[in-house]
């Protein structure tokens, strides 16, 4: 099985029905075609999708779906085996500044000798450039970020030193402060307190009322109705992508978890319990 | 004891050598690459004697680009192994170091007829005799090495300041890097060429044993007390000069006082830089031993 090329499997997910390979030209991010593998064993397979724009879309799907790795894909922080992406019908290389990324939060080392702050200023590197200190406005750029999720307080705190949720929301303000249309955020509601939890929904609002688009790694399918109106259902493939209400169903839950019984019954009382 | 010019010639060497490590050492600890300090230092040997065999001149020059591109290579094959080989990074670097040391070796030996390119004189150094070799630079006679490793010290702080940010953001989150734009590869061979031009350097007077410890124990000091990077930074430039001057002082009046003859100072220079970061490791007010005794975490 490990020793299969991609191409030989992509041949043979060509036989499945496509999901939407119509484009739109001004579609915050369209991924085309895109196969990803590591170690020459596929992780996603034909991924063919347009984020819509001013939407909150959710990405879905059991462990090893590949949702990070969509993610990390569309960011060129993995290699692609084949297909591009787009950004406002430009290739991703040339829009970076108009893309933010969220990791997860275990993705950096939190004794690193940093405060908060510091932390922030990061999202604004790119813009200051080569060559050039970070100046007093940039970090007054950092501290508004900061007190828009409620952790202005915090700004001198040296990270270790900070809560899960806190470390989130720091996190958040960073991509915040790159101020770009649009935001990736892997699993931002993993493992936080209630008050992170209200401060990033209030914040997604926010984003999504000033029209900026935004895709958020979930694994809590209880609330996917609650937060997101667009929904990317995966396990590998796209098994389903398009309007929440649409298409969180009984069906497509079961073409993405299998025979997760346990997890579908929770999904589908989840279902039924908010129509 | 007396204490000559000579003396403070060796001290000085001592200071430069620990400093531009140092200085260096903090983003490899922070990267957690602590060892990539010690697989180069080892690695750089064939390129010495590769620029030794290609142009049969023993130039600093030759020397440093011959280094510089090993470093390069080492940081490089580590990737590809790593990478492609399935090999977890420590295990690669493991190959890649040894394999090129012992290659170096035996050109070395090949080579050592013809040439003073002592492997011994490159694992321990020959501080005590860099007064000997010296350059007129205006009416100043200085050591040449002295000369050397303050060019390499100013290069290697100068390089630090002007990508300070960028290399705090690619040793925090790669990965927010490259998302903005900066090339974190870029500034990891940049790193490594430093590495390496700063091992050659050191060799003559310290020897890779002492770069190592150099490049390692003062940043890791350094950390246990502070929590800020720039404090890091100069605090481990602190400890880097203490273990310079103490070492020199203590190899020659410590032995005396038990009756023995005064000894190596590159060995005593790493003895007391392992002095002090055990005493940081016990004294540290916020992640020392007895902080945490008498402060046990809540959370």
């Amino acid at each position: 099985m490990e020793t299969d090329a991609p191409m030989s499997l992509n041949t043979s997910a060509k036989t499945l029905p496509a999901t939407g390979s119509e484009h739109s030209a001004t579609a915050p991010v369209s991924i085309h075609d895109m196969t990803v593998a590591y170690h020459r064993k596929p992780v996603l397979w034909d991924i063919d999708l347009d984020f819509p724009k001013g939407k909150l879309t959710g990405l879905v799907g059991p462990n090893g779906a590949g949702k990070s790795t969509l993610i990390k894909a569309v960011l060129d922080l993995v290699p692609k085996a084949s297909g591009r992406v787009t950004v406002f019908g430009q290739p991703y290389q040339r829009q970076r500044h108009l893309v933010s990324y969220v990791p997860q939060r275990e993705s950096v080392d939190w004794d690193f000798p940093v405060n908060a702050l510091d932390v922030v200023t990061m999202g604004v590197y790119g813009k200051i450039g080569w060559f050039r200190p970070v100046r007093k406005p940039h970090r007054e750029l950092a501290m508004a970020a900061l007190e828009r999720v409620g952790m202005a307080d915090y700004a001198r705190r040296q990270i270790s030193h900070l809560s899960g949720g806190q470390q989130q929301r720091i996190f958040l303000a960073r991509a915040l402060v790159q101020d770009a249309e649009i935001y990736f955020m892997d699993e931002p509601f993993a493992g936080v307190d209630a008050a992170t939890e209200k401060a990033i929904i209030h914040l997604l609002h926010d984003l999504r009322s000033a029209g900026k688009t935004v895709a958020v790694v979930h694994h809590d399918l209880q609330t996917v109705s609650d937060y997101f109106d667009h929904l990317i259902m995966l396990n590998m493939r796209v098994v389903a992508a398009g309007p929440t209400r649409e298409i969180f169903n009984r069906e497509n839950l079961r073409k993405t978890y299998g025979g997760r019984l346990s997890l579908l019954d929770q999904a589908a009382q989840a279902i039924i319990s908010q129509s | 004891m007396n204490w000559t010019m000579l003396d403070t010639w060796i001290v000085i060497a001592g200071v430069l050598s620990a400093c531009s490590c140092s200085v260096l050492g903090n983003f490899l600890l922070l990267r957690r690459m602590s060892m990539m300090g010690d697989a180069i230092s080892h690695a750089v040997l064939p390129g010495l004697a590769v620029g030794f065999l290609l142009t049969g001149s023993r130039s600093s020059l030759v020397m440093f680009l011959g280094a510089a591109v090993v470093g390069v290579l080492t940081a490089v094959f580590t990737q590809w192994i790593n990478r492609f080989g399935k090999v977890d990074e420590g295990a690669s670097m493991g190959v890649v170091f040894t394999a090129l040391f012992a290659v170096g070796l035996v050109l070395i030996v090949q080579a050592a007829d013809a040439v003073d390119l002592d492997p011994g004189c490159v694992l321990y150094g020959a501080i005590e005799t860099v007064p000997l070799d010296t350059v007129q630079l205006g009416s100043l006679s200085i050591p040449r090495a002295v000369l050397t490793l303050a060019i390499v010290f100013a290069i290697n702080l100068g390089v630090i300041i002007v990508f300070f940010k960028e290399f705090k953001i690619c040793a925090f989150d790669e990965e927010l890097a490259t998302t903005l734009g900066i090339r974190s590869a870029w500034m990891h061979y940049l790193l490594m060429t430093l590495v390496a031009v700063t091992t050659v350097a050191s060799f003559e007077s310290v020897g890779s044993i002492l770069v190592i410890a150099m490049l390692i124990v003062p940043p890791a000091t350094a950390y246990l007390l502070t929590d800020r990077l720039q404090s890091m930074i100069l605090l481990s430039l602190g400890f880097a000069t203490l273990s310079a001057i103490g070492g020199h002082w203590s190899a020659m009046a410590v032995p005396p006082i038990f009756g023995f003859a005064d000894t190596n100072t590159s060995g005593m220079m790493a003895v007391v830089a392992g002095l002090l970061f055990s005493f940081a490791f016990v004294f540290s007010p916020r992640q020392g031993l007895i902080a945490r005794f008498l402060k046990p975490k809540t959370n």
